[in-house]
């Protein structure tokens, strides 16, 4: 593949592609249902603070 | 003891390697690099015969596994040290060449103390040093924390803490030797190159290592903006350290690309250290101390996945604006331009998210010192990414390019964002890691706030006055169509800018210097004796039924 060939792959298929996953990832996010995950996920940094930590030793 | 005396004959026999490439040497600074690669060598050696324990193989004792209940936490505060030692080192050269620039007689007429050998020394040392220590010793502490899981490979855990320490003087020491590939935050050459990529790979295999043994089902959002760090740093170095060696017992070697395809590879290596070194991972620090600290969940997670998706997409191809109004072809410039500009939003995303972090508990700021920081921090970097983006645009850069205004922007970030954030977990981190109750003092953190703080809103005035002034001077023609200042009259005319950025490096230091103070001390055990942040105000007068009033009526 040469020069031209490659960029002319890089903004046209490879660019759809990119976007395409973007708007994908984005879009993953606002599924019903991500709400609770998202809370659960916030939350799990807080979840039975400290264990395995040296002060419970 | 048939194992330990397999890996002292391995120690010795690299040694001996190094002292046998020392001695063929083509160059004085390879040679002085295989030396400090010897001694460190047979400090590995006396380290390994020393501290084997020679009665339990005697007798036979299996040493028992680590216990996978308990987080694996001596690397990480080796890391803290290591910040910390390594950030003194790189304040104190930084305020160094500010005042190298205000005067000259400091370059001491010695190549070795030079400004131009000196500055990457600085940067290396606050980016590479500070801030890799912090991310390394901070994302292992998160990863740990967040997957409920104790580090995989503790071997490696700890070869990598090493091997980056062996990086960085092979580094410091080279910049000052004039060994160096030119190529801005990545001037290390070849062998110290492909050095750091073997502690780089260990580093992401212990990093992905524990994420796989985790035993929480999601892998939370600081892991993955550590994760992206990781594996595009790799990517970066990789490709942008792509030279051919003039003799593999020296130093000098020439990139594998020319002319303008070497300062793309340059630059897109270089804005993306920016982007995934100073911004993502230590993002990653943000997702994970800010809302420890207030002790509440991250804003929004939903945005939180969203900008980091944004970030990862858009950071890499914004590069180009390095390079305005140079050979690069006008596509790739404008290219960098918008994406630059573009940029501005997620950058954004993540500092309402973190700020929007303490809704509802923003007397924080106030009560904590430590909260007070990370918001000072979130502020900066909000800053920092919209001057940046500013800054991309061909007019504006057309003005500020080659001026002191992007030494200001740069400080900003490094010293706003990327400082207080460090600093933050710093203090976060020690009393939990020693097993303290507290920090030895409040107060004094309060004191490095300020001080720090005040130090950086000097450094970045006394810049953009610099900047501009400096951009304005270069472009004055007069009506006959010569330029109207020579170079060395705009150089005269910053020295009191260059004395009040000094003025403001030394406010930091300072800062730095209270904080050290403060660590020493809590390590140590001790905690002083002061007022507290905040009072439980309590007026007797005021606190009692009203009698003899007029009965309220409702309104309406």
């Amino acid at each position: 593949m040469n020069y031209e060939a490659m960029r002319h792959f890089a903004d046209s298929w490879g660019l759809m592609f990119m976007a395409f996953l973007w708007i994908a990832f984005t879009l993953w996010t606002f599924r019903p249902g991500a709400r609770g995950h998202h809370d659960d996920a916030a939350n799990m940094i807080f979840d039975d603070p400290g264990k395995g930590d040296k002060q419970d030793v | 003891m048939d194992h330990i005396l397999m890996k002292a004959g391995g120690w010795l026999a690299l040694a001996f390697i190094a002292f046998a490439a020392m001695v063929l040497a083509v160059d004085g600074g390879f040679a002085v690099h295989m030396a400090i690669i010897m001694i460190a060598c047979f400090i590995a050696l006396w380290v390994t015969v020393s501290k084997a324990d020679y009665q339990a193989i005697g007798r036979g004792i299996i040493k028992a596994p680590a216990d996978e209940g308990l987080y694996d936490d001596d690397p990480i505060r080796w890391g803290i040290i290591a910040t910390i030692f390594w950030g003194m080192a790189g304040f104190a050269v930084g305020l160094y060449i500010a005042l190298q620039l205000a005067f000259p007689v400091l370059n001491l007429g010695l190549e070795y103390t030079t400004f131009g050998r000196l500055r990457p020394l600085h940067t290396s040392a606050v980016i590479f040093a500070f801030g890799g220590n912090a991310l390394i010793a901070t994302s292992f502490y998160i990863v740990q924390r967040t997957c409920r899981a104790r580090l995989a490979f503790p071997g490696l855990a700890r070869f990598v803490f090493w091997g980056y320490q062996l990086f960085i003087v092979l580094a410091a020491t080279g910049y000052l030797l004039g060994v160096t590939q030119s190529k801005e935050y990545a001037e290390p050459e070849w062998y110290i190159d492909i050095w750091l990529t073997i502690v780089w790979v260990s580093y992401a295999a212990v990093f992905i290592g524990t994420l796989v043994k985790r035993s929480e089902p999601h892998i939370y959002v600081a892991n993955w903006f550590f994760l992206a760090f990781i594996l595009t740093v790799a990517m970066l170095h990789l490709v942008n350290g792509l030279a051919m060696p003039v003799s593999l017992l020296g130093a000098k070697s020439y990139s594998a690309f020319a002319g303008v395809q070497d300062a793309l590879t340059q630059w897109w290596y270089g804005h993306n250290a920016v982007g995934f070194f100073l911004t993502a991972g230590f993002l990653g620090m943000m997702y994970y101390f800010v809302p420890k600290q207030a002790e509440r969940p991250v804003y929004s997670y939903r945005l939180s996945i969203i900008h980091f998706w944004s970030l990862i997409f858009l950071y890499i191809w914004a590069g180009p604006h390095h390079l305005h109004y140079t050979a690069l072809p006008d596509w790739a410039q404008t290219l960098g331009m918008v994406f630059s500009i573009v940029l501005w939003m997620p950058s954004w995303g993540g500092m309402i998210n973190g700020l929007m972090t303490l809704n509802g508990a923003w007397e924080k700021i106030r009560t904590d010192p430590i909260i007070r920081m990370m918001v000072l921090s979130l502020a900066f970097y909000g800053m920092s990414t919209f001057e940046g983006p500013m800054m991309s645009i061909k007019a504006v850069n057309s003005l500020s390019h080659y001026t002191d205004w992007t030494i200001g922007h740069v400080h900003s970030g490094a010293l706003g964002w990327n400082g207080m954030i460090t600093f933050a977990a710093i203090y976060f981190l020690v009393p939990r890691l020693w097993g303290k109750q507290r920090l030895y003092s409040l107060r004094m953190i309060n004191w490095h706030f300020w001080l720090a703080t005040l130090g950086i809103v000097l450094y970045a005035a006394a810049m953009w006055v610099a900047g501009i002034m400096q951009g304005l001077m270069w472009r004055e023609y007069g009506d006959d169509g010569y330029l109207v200042y020579s170079f060395s009259e705009v150089v005269s005319a910053m020295l009191p800018m260059y004395l009040i950025r000094a003025a403001g490096g030394l406010l930091y230091l300072a800062g730095a210097v209270v904080m050290v103070y403060n660590i020493w001390m809590t390590i140590a055990g001790k905690q002083r004796d002061e007022k507290p942040m905040t009072e439980t105000p309590h007026d007797p007068e005021t606190d009692k039924p009203l009698v003899n009033q007029p009965t309220a009526v409702p309104a309406e």
